[in-house]
């Protein structure tokens, strides 16, 4: 395949993941909203909502500094380089050879980091709340998702996604404990990190219980318009990765053919949609945890995750 | 001679009913606020008036009381320095009559805010909030604004990481001086007034009004209004209740159930809208009767809501029951000490799941609850849980009252007019956050003094010690679970 083409796709890929991140929330509130027997938004609103936040005047605090405003923008390229990482329809992404899964592990830590540098930033006590919630969370959840991924890569091989999907794709998988391991403890972080009930609840208004929204109260306007498309984005990553790297099933093979790479994007498209309503129907299944309960969820990550790998040193097959 | 032996031979002054009201000195007056502090009574409210101050008091065998002190030189015995539930009630007294408190713990302002155009604000400066001391605690203040569209009051939060070592509520943002408005009013406006102290209770309000204007006039009211009342109340009982217990569930982020009551909770207001002619029957209870009889098919399109909430409401119970994840954020969050709820004589659910048994209804009955039979359930737990539990029971008991109520109701008219006669009237009605207190003087036809004590004037402060040793993020649930109220409070 020319290079002109493989950049193509890569261009598409991340394109394709910018446009769908606020269509899968939108869906995963519609459907919760019809689990709720009420009607909902429309599936498109929050696309509707990041335009009004774009036209709006953003207020920003007296006490905030220089690192407020930039924050937003450092944040959202973090997450939009890392989801470039992630393969969405096709395995053999461009950009793979520059990063691996430690690098996009890194990349949304340090957004992370930086949002919570923001939170403190402004010194209201809501922000301070949120960032050290949020910090105690990823304590655990970051660990956790290290040793999956080094439990993927003494599997694969390789700790780059693309390897690991055509890996994945092959027949030289099989079924093993440590990937079933693995995969639990990717949902579990999946969960942790997207800011979803039962870590946190994305609906609430309530200040007092809120983590990721704590954090980023201060924002308006524009800057809150990228800090919920990076959530948006990071939603679409992690679902995107549990896809690629667990049901890899339609995703096109790397040099793939025009027809396989529609199969792939017609395979992903229902991959999230699936993953959505199956989201939404565990989010109204449940009630949220309890603050300190829930370093006790995203340690069950990390064991399992610390489980899957030594499972792998124990024997080959498992 | 015992305290309750030289209080009740005091003379009660003429035109006071149903209860006596007598006037002490200030002997008896410290010696009544030392029996509130030993446990003997219960203090029932605390208000002043023009020259003087009025407690009521609940006593188990002898019932409710009156005393009055004329505030000599502007100044009457604080009653909180013995007996702590008087406090904010002493503030409050200082801040609308400018009686001071002798002796009293806390002389800071309480509705005063410095905001109102007077000649010489109490609330001068910033607010002085209680200190608390330590190493590592920290400050959080949360409102008087809010995220939700919710009414508005000021959390002050001292945390030591997430636990809350201390909250101070600070209220008095919706004051719009309900009680000066009442001031002078003919009966017809004081009711309106009166429907409009606390939206969600504008029944049991309007009860307590109409009952206390009876009270004071000695008028007959027709059996079937008295009974229609009390088959409004009831409703907005079970309607309120429904729509907590959904709230509640939701503040632990389980939008499931409050989607299944608000369900419920809105056909029991439309039920409400077609047999009284308002969703929230506000207006419909005035002193003398109520406002128009229900219409013709009301009791067909009661029978059926409420056989509809008898086979829904269980389930739901059962899936609050069953939900694990839920009853891990309610058992043991927010316990309030039984003991405490003694002390400050709280009502309603939030004395009931902490093992206070009051209940107006059956306590100081009123017609026609006197002929129904009902149970008032308690409990000892005093958590989130256990408040919640209280209200599921409560209505079931309010369904069962209703068809009871709807079994036997009586035909006749539903209004007498009130004439324009002078007394002193005092009503304590049960709502759904527990009894409400109206006290009222008129004077030829029209309100001279009107006193409406909320439940929430006892169990805003309980609040604050429930919360202590919580985490910070359990406070919303904590707070639902109360749901005090801020414009009852407030006034």
């Amino acid at each position: 395949m020319s290079m002109f083409e493989s950049l193509a796709i890569q261009i598409v890929e991340m394109l394709i993941v910018l446009l769908a991140a606020p269509l899968l929330t939108g869906f995963v509130r519609k459907v919760k909203a019809r689990l709720l027997r009420k009607r909902g938004p429309p599936v498109l609103q929050p696309y509707r909502d990041l335009i009004k936040l774009t036209k709006k005047e953003a207020v920003i605090a007296e006490s905030a500094s220089w690192l407020f405003r930039v924050i937003p923008y450092l944040v959202f390229a973090a997450t939009w380089v890392a989801a470039a990482l992630v393969p969405t329809f096709g395995a053999g992404l461009m950009f793979s050879w520059s990063a691996d899964m430690i690098a996009i592990t890194a990349l949304l830590g340090s957004a992370r980091f930086f949002l919570a540098l923001a939170g403190m930033d402004v010194g209201t006590s809501f922000g301070g709340i949120g960032s050290s919630r949020e910090m105690m969370f990823a304590t655990l959840a970051e660990p956790a998702m290290l040793m999956i991924v080094f439990t993927l890569a003494l599997i694969a091989g390789s700790t780059q996604l693309s390897t690991v999907a055509a890996f994945m794709l092959s027949p030289a998988v099989g079924l093993r404990v440590s990937l079933g391991l693995a995969m639990v403890g990717l949902v579990i972080v999946a969960i942790a990190e997207n800011a979803r009930i039962p870590v946190d609840n994305p609906a609430t208004h309530l200040e007092l219980t809120m983590v990721h929204e704590a954090m980023v109260l201060e924002y308006s306007g524009r800057h809150l318009a990228m800090i919920e498309l990076s959530a948006q984005l990071k939603l679409v990553l992690y679902v995107s990765m549990i896809a690629c790297i667990f049901v890899p099933y339609g995703l096109a093979p790397p040099g793939a053919g025009p027809r396989e790479l529609m199969i792939g994007a017609a395979a992903y498209f229902t991959k999230l949609a699936g993953a959505g309503a199956l989201l939404a129907l565990f989010e109204t299944s449940v009630a949220k945890m309890r603050v300190f309960r829930a370093p006790d969820f995203i340690g069950v990550a990390l064991m399992l995750g610390l489980l899957a790998t030594l499972l792998r040193f124990v024997s080959r097959e498992m | 001679m015992t305290i309750t032996d030289a209080f009740e031979a005091l003379p009660p002054v003429p035109g006071a009913r149903p209860w006596p009201r007598r006037v002490v000195d200030a002997d008896i007056w410290r010696a009544l606020a030392a029996s509130l502090a030993a446990g003997e009574r219960a203090l029932l409210g605390l208000w002043g008036e023009a020259g003087s101050v009025h407690m009521a008091l609940l006593d188990r065998s002898s019932g409710v009381a009156i005393a009055s002190l004329a505030c000599a030189n502007g100044g009457f015995p604080s009653v909180a320095a013995v007996h702590p539930p008087a406090a904010r009630f002493e503030r409050a007294i200082r801040d609308l009559h400018g009686f001071t408190p002798l002796g009293a713990p806390d002389e800071r302002p309480w509705l005063d805010h410095g905001r109102w155009p007077d000649s010489a604000p109490r609330a001068v400066g910033p607010y002085p909030f209680l200190p608390s001391l330590g190493e590592g605690l920290h400050q959080i203040p949360v409102g008087p604004v809010h995220a939700g569209i919710i009414e508005p009051g000021h959390f002050r939060f001292t945390a030591n990481g997430e636990t809350v070592v201390r909250l101070e509520e600070r209220l008095g943002y919706v004051h719009r001086g309900v009680e000066a408005l009442m001031a002078g009013a003919p009966l017809a406006r004081a009711q309106k007034l009166a429907a409009r102290v606390s939206g969600d209770s504008t029944v049991a309000y309007s009860l307590a009004f109409a009952r206390a204007v009876e009270a004071a006039l000695e008028i007959d009211v027709p059996e079937r209004a008295v009974w229609l009342r009390a088959l409004m109340a009831e409703l907005e009982r079970v309607a309120n209740h429904l729509g907590d217990i959904g709230a509640i569930c939701n503040d632990a982020a389980f939008a499931l159930m409050l989607a299944h009551c608000s369900a419920l909770r809105e056909k029991v207001l439309r039920a409400c809208a077609t047999c009284f002619g308002h969703r929230l029957m506000m207006d419909a209870v005035l002193p003398g009767g109520i406002a128009a009889d229900v219409a013709d098919n009301s009791e067909q399109i009661l029978r059926r809501l409420v056989a509809e909430i008898k086979t829904k409401f269980p389930r739901l119970v059962e899936l609050y029951d069953n939900t694990a994840s839920l009853q891990d954020r309610t058992v043991t969050t927010g316990r309030l000490d039984p003991a405490l709820a003694r002390k400050f004589g709280c009502g309603g659910y939030v004395g009931r799941a902490s093992g206070r048994s009051f209940d107006a209804r059956r306590d100081l009955p009123y017609p026609p609850y006197d002929r129904f039979t009902f149970e008032t359930p308690v409990l000892e737990a005093g958590d989130v849980d256990a408040r919640i539990w209280i209200r599921i029971k409560e209505v079931e008991q309010s369904l069962g009252l209703i068809e009871q109520i709807l079994a036997r109701l009586p035909a006749g008219k539903v209004l007498a007019t009130p004439d324009q006669g002078s007394g002193e009237g005092l009503a304590i009605a049960e709502g759904f956050r527990g009894d409400i207190l109206v006290w009222v003087r008129l004077d030829g036809g029209s309100v001279k003094r009107c006193h409406l004590r909320d439940p929430s004037w006892l169990q805003w402060p309980l609040l604050e010690a429930a919360i202590e040793g919580n985490i910070v993020a359990d406070f919303p649930l904590c707070n639902k679970s109360f749901n005090c109220s801020y414009s009852g409070h407030d006034l």
